[in-house]
C-alpha cells in the first residue's frame, strides 16, 4: 500500500512539472506570436509608398526616408567603426594573450561590456564626442552623426570581439604549426591564414552586431539626436528609425502612431532577416550572444 | 613568438638578405602585436572611460547633494532638487518583477527544451524562442503601450484591485485584505483603468529577458554529463526527479550565473520600460502605480537638461552602471565555475 501511495505520488509530480514546463514554453511561444502578429498587422495596414520616399518633416503626410537613410549612415559609421578594432582585438585574445595575465581580464570584461546598459555608453560618447566638439566649433557641431555611430560601435565592439576570439580558437593548431614551421612570422600567419580560415564566423559575428545595434535607440537619442530633414552629412543631427519610432510613439496623434507602427514593422524585418541571414552564413558551429 | 624566437635564431647563421628580412619580420611582428593589444586594451577602456565619464558628468550633482542624492526622494526640475531615490526603487523593483516572472518561465523552457520536448521540436522551439531576443526594445515598448498596457488595464489589473486592495473598483474588500491589510499598501492605485505602471513594466521586461535566462538555462543543462542522467533512469527516476535532483546540482552556479545576466539586461533596459512605467516621481510601495527607472528618467529628460538637472542625471548613470557592473560580474564568475568543471 504505502509503496503504490509513493508511486502515485512520483508520477503526479512529474506529470505536473512536465506540463507547467510545456506550459511555461507555451507562454513563451505566445507572447512571441503575439507582439509578431502586433507588428505585422498593424505595420503592414500602416505600409504606403511614401514611407520610403517623403521625409518626416511633413508629419502626417510624410514618410520615413530621412530616418532610414539616417539609419543606414549610423549602422554603417557603426560598423566600419567596430570591425577592425574587434577583429585586432579578438585576434589579441585568441593568438597572443595565452602568457599575458592581461588575456583573460580583458576576455572576462569583453564578457560584461556585451550586456552594458547601452544609455550608459550613449553619455559615454556623448561626453567624448559631442561635448568636446561643441566646444571645439563654439557650439556650430553639437550633436551629429559621427557621435552617433560611435556610440553604435562602442555596443557593437564587444560582439566583434568575443565572436572573432572564439572563431579563431576554433581554427585548427596543426594550420598555425605548419605556417610557423614553413618560417611565415606570426602576424602574416594571423592576418593571411587564421582570420581567413575563421572568415564565414568572423562575418557572422559583424552580421550580429550590426543587428544588434540597428535596434538601439537609447545611446542615439544624445549623440546623434534626430532630425527631421534628409542629411547624409555625419557631422549633421542626424535621424534614425529607431528613434523616429520612440519620438511617433509618444505623440498623441494616431496618424503618427500609425507611422511608428510602420516604421516599426521595417525596423523588425530588417533585424530578424539579419539575424537569420547570420544564422545560415554560419549555422555549423554554434555560439552563444548572450 | 615562436616565429621571432626561432627567426632570430637562423639570423645567426643565414646570409645577409634573409637575415634582413627575418628581423624586418621580427619588428613587423612586434608592432603588429602591439596594434593588436592595443584594440584589446581598447575594451578595457570603454569600461573604464564609460564609469569615468558619468561619473565626472556626475560631480556637480555629488557635490551638492553628498550621500543625501541617494536616499532623497524628490526630484523637482521646478526647484532644482534632485534625489536618486524614486528611479533607483523603480528600476529595482521593475527588475525584481520581471525576475519573479522570468525565472519559472526561462526555467520551464529550458526543461521543456532539454529534456521534454521530441527532438525534431527542439530545434524550431528554440529558435522561436531565441527570436524573442532579436526583437528591438523599442519594438516592446511599443507592444508594451499600444497592446499591452490596455490589456493589463481591462483584465489583470482591476482583479488584482478586486482581490488584493484597500478599494476595489467593484466595492468589496476581499477577505485576505481584511486580515492582512498590509497588502493593500502594494496593490492601492488612483486610476484604476490604467495600464502603465510599475508591475506592467516589469511584466514587458520579463518577456524581455526570458529568452536570455532559458538560452543560459538551456546550455548548461546540456553539459550535465549523459552518464549521471542516464544512471538516475536506470534507477527509477522520472524525469522530473533526474531534473531536480542531478540537473540542477550540478549546475546550480551557472543557473544562478543567467538569472543574474538576465537580471542585468532587465536593470539597464531603457526603452521597454520608457514608455509604460509613467515617469511619475511620487514615492510609493505600490506596484499598480505609476514610478520612473533610471534608464527610462534619463532617456526621457536628458535632451532638454541643463546644469545640475543633467549633472543628477549622469549621476544616475553612474549609479546604474556600477549596479549593473557588479551584478554582471557575478553571473559571469557563477557562468564561469562551471565552464572550470567541463574541463575537468
Amino acid at each position: 500500500m504505502a509503496a503504490s501511495h509513493l508511486y502515485a505520488r512520483r508520477r503526479v509530480t512529474n506529470i505536473i512539472a512536465m506540463a507547467l514546463s510545456m506550459l511555461a514554453t507555451a507562454i513563451g511561444l505566445l507572447f512571441l506570436a503575439w507582439i509578431l502578429w502586433e507588428t505585422l498587422s498593424q505595420g503592414i495596414a500602416a505600409l504606403r509608398p511614401q514611407l520610403f520616399t517623403k521625409i518626416t518633416a511633413y508629419r502626417e503626410d510624410g514618410g520615413l526616408a530621412n530616418a532610414m537613410v539616417g539609419s543606414l549612415i549610423l549602422n554603417t559609421l557603426g560598423i566600419l567603426i567596430a570591425t577592425p578594432i574587434g577583429v585586432m582585438a579578438g585576434a589579441w585574445l585568441a593568438e597572443y594573450s595565452n602568457r599575458s595575465k592581461l588575456g583573460p581580464v580583458i576576455r572576462f570584461l569583453n564578457d560584461i561590456l556585451l550586456s552594458a546598459p547601452s544609455i550608459v555608453l550613449g553619455l559615454f560618447a556623448y561626453t567624448i564626442i559631442v561635448l568636446p566638439m561643441k566646444w571645439a566649433t563654439n557650439g556650430d557641431i553639437t550633436f551629429s552623426g559621427v557621435a552617433g555611430g560611435i556610440a553604435l560601435a562602442l555596443i557593437a565592439l564587444p560582439v566583434i570581439v568575443r565572436t572573432t576570439d572564439e572563431m579563431l580558437r576554433l581554427v585548427p593548431s596543426t594550420l598555425r604549426e605548419a605556417a610557423l614551421s614553413l618560417g611565415v612570422p606570426q602576424w602574416k600567419l594571423t592576418v593571411q591564414i587564421l582570420i581567413r580560415a575563421a572568415r564565414s564566423g568572423i562575418v557572422t559575428g559583424v552580421l550580429l552586431a550590426l543587428a544588434r545595434i540597428s535596434g538601439e535607440t537609447a545611446p542615439l537619442l544624445f549623440t546623434a539626436f534626430g532630425n527631421n530633414f534628409m542629411t547624409i552629412n555625419p557631422l549633421d543631427k542626424m535621424p534614425s528609425l529607431p528613434q523616429i519610432i520612440y519620438e511617433y510613439t509618444k505623440d498623441p496623434s494616431p496618424d503618427i502612431n500609425t507611422l511608428a507602427w510602420a516604421g516599426a514593422f521595417v525596423l523588425t524585418m530588417f533585424v530578424l532577416l539579419l539575424s537569420l541571414a547570420s544564422r545560415l552564413a554560419f549555422s555549423r558551429n554554434k555560439v552563444s550572444h548572450d | 613568438m615562436q616565429a621571432s624566437a626561432s627567426a632570430s635564431t637562423i639570423a645567426m647563421s643565414a646570409p645577409p638578405a634573409e637575415a634582413a628580412r627575418n628581423r624586418r619580420d621580427a619588428r613587423n611582428d612586434k608592432l603588429f602585436s602591439w596594434l593588436l593589444k592595443a584594440c584589446a586594451l581598447l575594451v578595457l577602456a570603454t569600461l573604464i572611460g564609460a564609469a569615468a565619464s558619468t561619473a565626472w558628468g556626475g560631480r556637480d550633482a555629488f557635490a551638492t547633494f553628498g550621500w543625501g542624492f541617494l536616499v532623497s526622494d524628490a526630484w523637482d526640475p521646478g526647484n532644482n532638487v534632485y534625489g536618486a531615490l524614486v528611479p533607483v526603487m523603480g528600476t529595482i523593483v521593475t527588475a525584481l518583477i520581471a525576475l519573479v516572472i522570468a525565472v519559472p518561465i526561462s526555467f520551464g523552457i529550458a526543461l521543456f527544451l532539454t529534456e521534454i520536448a521530441p527532438s525534431w521540436l527542439r530545434g524550431p522551439v528554440g529558435s522561436a524562442i531565441e527570436l524573442l531576443a532579436g526583437i528591438p526594445s523599442i519594438i516592446y515598448g511599443m507592444w508594451g503601450l499600444f497592446i499591452f498596457a490596455p490589456f493589463v488595464a481591462a483584465h489583470i489589473k482591476p482583479w488584482l484591485m478586486n482581490n488584493l486592495s484597500n478599494e476595489p473598483p467593484d466595492g468589496q474588500v476581499s477577505w485576505l485584505v481584511q486580515h492582512v491589510p498590509w497588502i493593500a499598501k502594494f496593490f492601492s492605485s488612483d486610476y484604476p483603468f490604467f495600464g502603465a505602471g510599475v508591475l506592467t513594466a516589469g511584466m514587458v521586461l520579463a518577456i524581455m529577458i526570458i529568452p536570455f535566462i532559458s538560452s543560459v538555462m538551456r546550455e548548461v543543462f546540456q553539459t550535465v554529463p549523459t552518464r549521471l542522467k542516464e544512471s538516475a533512469y536506470a534507477l527509477g527516476s522520472s524525469t522530473w526527479e533526474v531534473v531536480w535532483d542531478i540537473v540542477m546540482p550540478y549546475t546550480r552556479s551557472a543557473v544562478i550565473g543567467g538569472v543574474f545576466l538576465g537580471l542585468g539586461r532587465a536593470l539597464g533596459e531603457t526603452m521597454a520600460v520608457a514608455f509604460v512605467l509613467g515617469n511619475t516621481f511620487k514615492f510609493t510601495p505600490s506596484i499598480l502605480e505609476t514610478g520612473s527607472s533610471i534608464a527610462s528618467t534619463i532617456a526621457n529628460q536628458f535632451g532638454e537638461a541643463e546644469g545640475l538637472q543633467k549633472s543628477s542625471l549622469m549621476a544616475l548613470a553612474f549609479l546604474l552602471f556600477v549596479v549593473t557592473f557588479i551584478v554582471l560580474l557575478i553571473a559571469r564568475l557563477m557562468l564561469r565555475q562551471l565552464s572550470n568543471r567541463e574541463g575537468r
